[in-house]
């Protein structure tokens, strides 16, 4: 099973390599996005540093759901995820390899430029490791929920703007907690207790999302 | 009771080996109902060529014995056990080929090849791969990206996966021909024969004229009711 789930992450990030531009356009709305609030509200820092965390979160909410519409809209086109839903694994396997590529292309590169937009918003260093804990534990319920959207939505006309209405809502829990987590550091309270809840908000999403997606895809190929 | 069964040779119970079979089947698409009451067996070395109009249900049909699809009456069974609930020996004993390729544009054809073979958990992958492009007669194409591919290599890739191994699984193949050059439809033939003759068995849909030996035809116009 694990090396049928390896097998479908490799593929993907090997497409991922092969189609660079379109692997690289959520980190590149992130950062654009993100850099447009200091330029428009104005260089005061204070305001900076407040409005930070929140700006940060819903600029990478956004970018997961860019490419989270993509997840399995090519598979389906081809004929690929047909084969998917008759592998002799079972399709939870097969989703769980898709999420972890997905993660890995869209949500890792966030955590890592994170720091880079702290520093645009003058955050201190406390700040931008919160920032960056909470969105490495964040970005993987984006992508678990976004593969839920995607299932649901597949091969329906705007299905894209669809992902977007049904799953933000559902990511706003991780979106309270991972703001709530950095105000917390900048108000200098411990951050743990929402650490603590955005960790166990994604063994939740991890156990019960790829379940969701398993059956959302058998209903849409049906 | 109408049952539409192609006898063969007895293999003993290799890998893939099974009886797919389906017992009074309904298929709707939307409103309407496009056949009802379907029995069909798939016995071991049989090839059973499906004939029917466009929008007969051909297609539909194949989608339901695949497992793609849900049956609006009636059910299949792998080996006398329901499909959905036969688990893996099933999945492993059915090869499904539909309109669609399956090959990603952006992978080399061998990549494209060898995932769908770990799809189907064959072992050691890469190398089948490389192997049945070869017979496919597509060696000299195996590390070429798919989209710089003609459409009837392309098709010749995806059928590709019938000559990964000789486990006589049950082959569901929708127009296998399409796109393919005479020498291409005589590589297929012969491949469908030999998966017959060891006791493997094939459901095909053609709209082409093409001689198979020892194929029984199955017209889904009986069936049909819309």
């Amino acid at each position: 099973m694990i090396s049928l789930l390896l097998s479908v992450a490799h593929r993907d990030l090997l497409l991922a390599r092969r189609r660079r531009v379109e692997a690289l356009l959520p980190l590149g709305f992130f950062i654009v996005a993100a850099g447009l609030f200091p330029i428009g509200v104005g260089p005061e820092p204070q305001t900076l540093r407040q409005i930070a965390p929140g700006v940060v979160w819903v600029c990478a909410l956004l970018a997961a759901m860019l490419s989270v519409t993509q997840m399995f809209a090519s598979d389906h086109q081809d004929g690929s995820l047909e084969q998917m839903l008759l592998a002799s694994q079972p399709l939870l396997v097969i989703v769980g390899g898709k999420v972890l590529a997905h993660w890995l292309t869209s949500g890792v590169p966030l955590v890592l430029a994170a720091p880079l937009i702290g520093v645009l918003f003058d955050m201190n260093a406390q700040a931008i490791g919160t920032l960056a804990l909470t969105l490495l534990l964040g970005t993987p319920i984006l992508s678990l929920l976004g593969a839920v959207g995607a299932a649901l939505t597949l091969g329906l006309r705007s299905g894209a703007a669809l992902v977007f209405l049904l799953v933000l809502p559902l990511t706003v829990p991780a979106l309270i907690f991972g703001t709530g987590a950095v105000a917390a550091v900048d108000n200098g309270l411990s951050a743990q207790a929402h650490v603590s809840l955005l960790g166990a908000l994604l063994i939740f999403t991890l156990l019960g999302a790829p379940l969701a997606t398993a059956a959302a895809l058998r209903i849409s190929l049906d | 009771m109408r049952v539409e069964s192609i006898n063969g040779p007895s293999p003993g119970r290799a890998r893939g080996a099974g009886v797919l079979a389906a017992r009074s089947l309904a298929c709707r698409r939307g409103r309407r109902l496009l056949f009802r009451g379907l029995e069909l067996q798939l016995n071991p070395g049989s090839i059973t060529w499906l004939r029917g109009t466009n929008g007969s249900g051909k297609t539909s049909l194949m989608r339901i014995l695949a497992g793609l699809s849900a049956p609006a009456e009636g059910e299949v069974t792998w080996d006398d056990e329901a499909l959905a609930r036969a688990g893996s020996p099933a999945r492993e004993g059915i090869v499904y080929i539909g309109h669609t390729n399956a090959l990603k544009d952006d992978l080399t054809l061998v990549e494209a090849v060898a995932f769908l073979a770990r799809l189907q958990a064959i072992d050691d992958a890469p190398r089948r791969a490389h192997d049945a492009l070869g017979r496919l007669g597509l060696a000299s194409r195996r590390d070429a990206p798919v989209r710089t591919l003609s459409q009837g290599q392309r098709r010749r890739g995806a059928l590709a996966r019938l000559a990964l191994d000789d486990a006589p699984r049950t082959w569901i193949l929708d127009e296998p021909y399409d796109a393919l050059d005479r020498d291409s439809v005589a590589l297929l033939s012969v491949l469908i024969e030999t998966h017959a003759g060891r006791g493997g068995a094939v459901l095909l849909t053609s709209h082409q004229d093409v001689a198979l030996t020892g194929a029984a035809e199955l017209d889904l116009e009986r069936w049909r009711t819309g």
